[in-house]
């Protein structure tokens, strides 16, 4: 079966957002972007499907700007075969980009597709859900375990309560949680080899999608600080703190 | 205006969560629909009906809603949007499994994870991990969003007296099965809910070193939190993760123990009354937004903060 992993270009993990100063929203000048760590879960599963015999192609997709070919080559040299940029330097909302991904699942038609269960920028937590409505496919929502049994898949997802395993039909979706694999790093040969593989760049209109957002943001603000605590020397000190100055135990 | 609220349930309780969903709906400024989509579900919709300000109750008891499946949820949702003009699920995995497919389906844009609502039409929710706020307009006419619990206050769940109308089941698309669960049992308090928690890192070292963790969060009658580090470790099972892609938390106590203090852990409880952390590592960033801050070996610290309570 073919497998497409859409993947997305975001704020790397590890820098903290800053708000700019007129508000308008976060400060991406000049700092580090990465692929979304879901994503690389999505392609790492991927590619384990295609290593055990499960899977022929995989085929990596992205929305956003020219740079978001970076983050396409590093799914490549991880091991996908072909990637697609949509174009845009616009704001795409997850319904836009589930509009977007359902118009190259229908000229793709893959068995499977397994994005990210939230992008770490917006963490909207929708992208993946929307598609699977979108093509009136099932979804398996923040799996740990993808099993391919008979000609569906059982996934076994993180829930608020612990763990739930459905059987889904395929064609399916799923959306990776943080404990499905350890994604590889990609070696250097496999680097170099990524620079040759197919990444065809196409743009909303060839895919005839409206991607007009439907939400205005107004504003964005930093979240109120938290005033300085204190260092406390022994634990009589802090019981005492949590019963006389918070007034918690 | 109407809202309709998805209920939070296992089709013998419902869950608390509800309770902050309704009031999330009714800042919306209109009537307060709940749904109830489970099996054998009727006790859930008593208790529905019971929640002050809700004033019907829809019963939709079927066996396809059971596990509460999105493939055959969603459907339902959709055949009753035409009455309503938003439609609220709490953000639990629930919550966040099936709206999407609700709001796709009705072709709007959904807004996650709301924190504040400013109108009917105006919302604050968090982006990149909490360290901003966005306030966002919808333009759609119908409104589909997720609410965060610890933004809005439960409402009481008595004093209401809800009509329960029963409703059909939707057509079930038969592509998704409920093969089993593995769900935690624990006598302690829900993470959500909680008004005091302890949570552990990888600071603990071993599974068998929560038992501190543990032992300190029933002196005190607290849940049992973790880090992503402690999950992933095996310390502890998935349930028990506190952040940006866990639980989001906002006790009047967090205890963190041995936890560093990462942008994502940090997600899931800044909104805590008073945080303590200790820590054997005093540069430790979790200790510039705690309340008080204990620089020590957690293997001593936490026995003796149990003995001494
Ligand atoms: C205040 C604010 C400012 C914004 N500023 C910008 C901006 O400057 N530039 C901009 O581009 N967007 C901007 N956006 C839009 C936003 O960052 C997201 O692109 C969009 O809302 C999708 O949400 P999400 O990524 O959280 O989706 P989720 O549903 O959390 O994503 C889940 C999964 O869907 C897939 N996915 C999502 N998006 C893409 C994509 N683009 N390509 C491939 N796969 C994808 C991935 O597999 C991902 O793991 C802004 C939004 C807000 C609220
Ligand atoms: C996409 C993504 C999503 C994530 N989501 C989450 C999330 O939801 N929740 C989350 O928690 N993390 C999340 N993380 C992980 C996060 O980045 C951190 O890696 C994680 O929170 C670290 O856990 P920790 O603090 O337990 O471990 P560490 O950072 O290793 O800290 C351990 C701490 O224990 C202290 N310690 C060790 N031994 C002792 C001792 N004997 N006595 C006292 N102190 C001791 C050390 O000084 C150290 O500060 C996510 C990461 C990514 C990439």
């Amino acid at each position: 079966m073919k497998i497409l992993v859409p993947v997305k270009r975001v704020i790397d993990y590890n820098v903290k957002a800053r708000v700019k100063a007129d508000k308008t929203g976060v400060d991406l000048a000049n700092v580090k972007m990465s692929m979304n760590p879901f994503d690389e879960i999505a392609v790492e599963e991927a590619i384990r499907k295609k290593e055990a015999g499960q899977a022929e192609e995989i085929i990596a997709v992205s929305i956003g700007p020219a740079q978001a070919q970076e983050t396409l080559r590093t799914a490549l040299a991880m091991g996908a075969d072909r990637a697609i940029l949509i174009q845009t330097d616009d704001i795409v909302e997850p319904l836009a980009v589930a509009k977007l991904l359902k118009a190259v699942v229908d000229a793709e038609q893959p068995k499977l597709v397994i994005l990210g269960k939230q992008a770490i920028d917006d963490d909207s937590n929708q992208t993946g859900q929307m598609l699977a409505a979108l093509l009136g496919w099932p979804q398996g929502t923040f799996a740990s375990i993808v099993k391919v049994v008979g000609d569906g898949i059982e996934v076994t997802r993180e829930v608020d309560g612990g763990l739930e395993t459905v059987a889904l039909t395929l064609p399916a979706i799923v959306t990776t949680d943080l404990r499905l694999n350890e994604p590889r790093y990609a070696s250097l040969p496999n680097i170099m080899k990524a620079k040759k593989k197919q990444l065809d760049v196409k743009t909303a209109a060839d895919y005839g999608v409206d991607i007009s957002p439907r939400l205005k943001t107004l504003k964005v603000e930093e979240p109120a600080k938290r005033a300085g605590g204190i260092k406390v020397k022994t634990i009589e000190e802090l019981v005492d703190k949590l019963k006389n100055e918070a007034g918690v135990i | 205006m109407t809202a309709l609220v998805l209920a939070e349930h296992d089709n013998a309780e419902l869950k608390p969560a509800t309770l902050n969903a309704v009031t999330a709906a009714s800042q919306l400024g209109g009537d307060v629909h709940v749904l109830v989509a489970g099996s054998g579900a009727q006790a859930v919709a008593d208790a529905a009906a019971r929640i002050a300000g809700v004033s019907v109750v829809l019963l939709a008891d079927d066996a396809s809603y059971g596990n509460r499946l999105a493939e055959n949820i969603a459907p339902l949702i959709v055949s009753l949007a035409g009455d309503y003009d938003a439609i609220v699920a709490p953000t639990t995995t629930s919550g966040k499994n099936i709206l999407p497919r609700v709001a796709a389906q009705l072709d709007v844009a959904q807004i996650s994870d709301v924190m504040k609502v400013e109108s009917a039409d105006t919302f604050v929710r968090p982006i990149y991990a909490g360290n901003a706020l966005a306030t966002v307009q919808s333009t759609d006419s119908k409104k589909v969003m997720t609410v965060r619990g610890t933004g809005f206050p439960a409402a009481a769940a008595t004093g209401g007296s809800a009509e329960i109308r029963t409703i059909a089941a939707a057509a079930n698309p038969g592509n998704s099965r409920f093969v089993g669960a593995e769900l935690a049992k624990s006598d302690r308090p829900e993470l959500t809910a909680a008004k005091i928690i302890v949570s552990g890192g990888r600071g603990m070292g071993s599974s068998g070193a929560f038992s501190i963790i543990e032992s300190l969060a029933d002196k005190l009658g607290a849940a049992v939190g973790a880090s992503r580090a402690a999950v992933d470790a095996g310390f502890i099972s998935n349930d028990h993760q506190v952040g940006q892609t866990g639980k989001i938390v906002a006790p009047q106590l967090y205890i963190a123990v041995g936890i560093s203090g990462a942008i994502q852990h940090l997600a899931g409880m800044k909104d805590s009354k008073v945080i303590v952390a200790i820590n054997k590592d005093e540069e430790a960033p979790i200790f510039q937004i705690a309340d008080y801050g204990l620089v020590a070996d957690l293997f001593q610290a936490v026995p003796e903060l149990e003995k001494a309570l």
